[in-house]
């Protein structure tokens, strides 16, 4: 049975950890479902949020191959239940002076806003779960989107009481 | 001083006595440095064979081989015996020239992203952008070659960092790796629980594999089996692991393998696999051999358990220190039963006859071959029919088998002889091969001149690519395809022309005089055995 598994990674930053993480997923034939790198708080290093998914046994490999990685630092998994995910998009729709309402109130009701206009286009913004980031896809594809970029999940895991100070 | 010295004289620090490779304007700067050091250089004659000596030396010594090759073409000709080493756990550094840093990525003359290509091979590389590292890398590099699960790690030097002047020089003492930590000692709820089971099982067996001789972990096995009389089986890599002749072993598993040590894993209640991948070779179908069975999967590699069999007993660490814990525990399993139906198994297998009327029996040779050789000698044998042949009838004492196991690197025998022969000048050291592999790493004889390595070398000729014609004949009906090695060279002349004996072994009779001849031979000596081209192994 394939199941959804969050891995959240740190690792050192440098040049090439990207292609040797990504490396080992393909080599592997294991899935990537989503990924997103970027600095953290700490410029030494970066993480890496990788959603993949596979039967139990797979999404175990994936984990011992990753800690395997010497630029790896730590991994750790979670369930989407155990974590906050976030995803931003950006998607360019053309409109008209027919849709333009109708497109303004679909965005306040996903909670997304209007970040570029020219003439015929405007540029809308979202970020949230990567439910709600399908689900606004599915409903911009009756209107014509022009073009769109994802980030990919970020994850983290939930605050818990039991983390400490 | 500049960094080529200071690399040199990292490799001092390690104790490295050899380097084998093969130069190129991008690694001159170290093999000019290399001069004025008491380190020996080894010119190989194909970069491939330079990680296979290199093997050669990691095997008879515990410590990492080295090697050093120039940038592009120089780099890619390593990556098989790269990847043969990190197959078969073989700890390697491989240092590789390259172009000026200034025109890295612009495909100048020579250039080859290295460090990506070897991605997958590779325990760890480094791609050394400032000279002042380079003593922290180098440092680190062996440390990671050879600890935990041991392999290759590969130092990307371009021309200008090497040439790089340099004002000090000071070896560190340790490593400071946050990333790599690699799990020793087994875990103690763990242990309590294998003993558990040994108390409770009434079939264990153990299955040892090349971990256990990478660990040097094969006298506490034996100790361990004397102690509780464990019936022990191997994987190819884990041949040698215990004498052949002892009455706990039970032979070489898998679809080579002895039919009573696969008989033996099919029938026990208990498996302890150690330091083995359970790769498709020695266990076909993990699933079903584990279903009714605790199986109990010792590795260094966490990545290992669980990958191909899923265990019921992970236990981490290294195959040393895990026997050496399960020796102080209290074991009062009583396995003498089944131990009298193994070896009533295995004294009901008749082993297959090779050979029409007028050629040399392969296994009878190898039988013989490895007899008469010393008690500690060292038995090379490359890739195909004479390894299976090899495998299967070599009969082992205290000394070493070494074979490229996991990749199937045809060409490994002859340097990693010579590589071995290095290492330990005092072992008898021979290298069995086919006619196929020979012709692979058969330049390597000038090596082998040139450095004065006296070379012993059987080679089982039956004028096929046997491994592959023998599948034919099983898979397309003899239909062979492109296994045919007419036109291979005349042996005799060959010999001649490389200044070595010839011995020429063509019929049964003559088995044994002429084995005595060819140990007897203090030079380089090359016998070429003439079977039936068309035995199969099975």
């Amino acid at each position: 049975m394939k199941i959804k598994r969050i891995y959240s990674v740190t690792v050192e930053n440098r040049s090439g950890v990207l292609s040797k993480v990504s490396g080992l997923f393909a080599r592997r034939c294991f899935n990537i479902d989503s990924l997103a790198v970027g600095e953290t708080d700490d410029k030494l290093v970066s993480n890496m949020t990788i959603v993949s998914s596979g039967d139990e046994r797979t999404l175990e490999q994936i984990e011992k191959q990753l800690n395997k990685k010497l630029d790896v630092i730590k991994v750790k998994t979670f369930t989407e239940q155990e974590c906050i995910s976030r995803e931003l998009m950006l998607m360019k729709v053309k409109y008209n002076k027919g849709n333009r309402q109708e497109i303004m109130e679909m965005c306040e009701l996903m909670n997304a806003s209007i970040v570029d206009m020219s003439l015929h286009h405007m540029m809308i913004q979202i970020c949230d779960t990567p439910e709600k980031i399908q689900l606004m896809i599915r409903m911009f594809k009756s209107i014509s989107i022009v073009e769109c970029a994802r980030t990919g999940t970020l994850a983290l895991q939930k605050c818990l009481e039991s983390e400490g100070n | 001083m500049i960094a080529a010295d200071v690399i040199v004289k990292c490799l001092e620090e390690e104790g490295v006595t050899h380097v084998f490779g093969y130069p190129g304007v991008a690694i001159c700067p170290f093999y000019n440095s290399i001069l004025n050091s008491e380190i020996k250089t080894v010119l190989v004659r194909t970069e491939q064979n330079a990680a296979h000596a290199a093997s050669g030396v990691a095997r008879m010594t515990d410590r990492p081989g080295v090697c050093a090759v120039t940038s592009g073409p120089g780099a890619t000709n390593i990556i098989t015996g790269i990847a043969t080493a990190f197959a078969d756990s073989i700890p390697l550094v491989v240092l590789t020239g390259q172009v000026n840093s200034e025109l890295l990525g612009s495909d100048v003359f020579q250039e080859a992203d290295i460090t990506g290509a070897v991605e997958s091979f590779v325990k760890y590389s480094y791609l050394v952008r400032d000279a002042a590292e380079i003593p922290r890398i180098i440092k680190e590099a062996f440390y990671i070659a050879n600890s935990g699960r041991k392999g290759p790690v590969l130092i990307d030097l371009p021309i200008d960092v090497q040439n790089t002047p340099v004002k000090s020089f000071k070896y560190p003492d340790s490593v400071q790796l946050r990333t790599y930590k690699p799990t020793i000692r087994g875990n103690a709820v763990q242990i309590k629980k294998v003993v558990k089971e040994l108390n409770r099982a009434k079939h264990p067996i153990i299955c040892a594999g090349g971990g256990v001789l990478l660990a040097r972990a094969d006298d506490e096995l034996r100790a361990f089996v004397e102690r509780h009389k464990i019936p022990v089986v191997s994987t190819m890599m884990g041949i040698g692991v215990m004498p052949t002749e002892d009455p706990y072993y039970f032979g070489m598993v898998g679809n080579n393998g002895k039919p009573y040590a696969n008989r033996a894993m099919n029938e026990a209640d208990l498996i302890i696999m150690v330091g083995a991948r359970v790769a498709d070779r020695a266990i076909s179908q993990p699933d079903l051999i584990t279903r009714d069975k605790v199986l109990v999967h010792i590795d260094v590699d966490p990545a290992e358990i669980g990958k191909n069999a899923v265990s019921s007993i992970p236990l981490v660490g290294d195959a040393d220190k895990v026997i050496e814990e399960l020796m102080e525990q209290e074991i009062d399993g009583d396995y003498a039963d089944w131990v009298r139906t193994l070896t009533s198994y295995k004294e009901a297998y008749k082993p297959n006859k090779y050979g029409r009327k007028g050629y040399v029996d392969p296994a009878i040779f190898v039988r013989k071959l490895s007899l008469a050789m010393e008690d500690d000698a060292v038995y090379v044998a490359d890739v195909g029919q004479n390894q299976i042949w090899s495998c299967a009838n070599v009969q082992m004492r205290s000394g070493k088998f070494l074979t490229s196991g996991g990749m199937g690197t045809m060409g490994y025998s002859i340097p990693a002889a010579m590589g071995a022969k290095i290492a330990a000048p005092d072992r008898q050291v021979v290298a069995v091969c086919g006619d196929g592999s020979f012709q692979m790493s058969m330049m390597e004889l000038a090596t082998c001149n040139q450095h004065g390595v006296p070379a012993k070398i059987v080679v089982i000729r039956n004028g096929y690519l046997g491994m592959v014609r023998e599948y034919q004949h099983y898979t397309y009906k003899d239909n062979y395809s492109v296994v045919s090695l007419d036109g291979s060279p005349d042996l005799a002349k060959l010999s001649a022309a490389y200044d070595f004996t010839y011995l020429k072994l063509a019929k049964d009779k003559d088995i044994d005089a002429k084995i005595d001849a060819f140990l007897k031979e203090e030079g380089s000596v090359l016998m070429e055995v003439i079977v039936d081209p068309l035995d199969l192994v099975k």
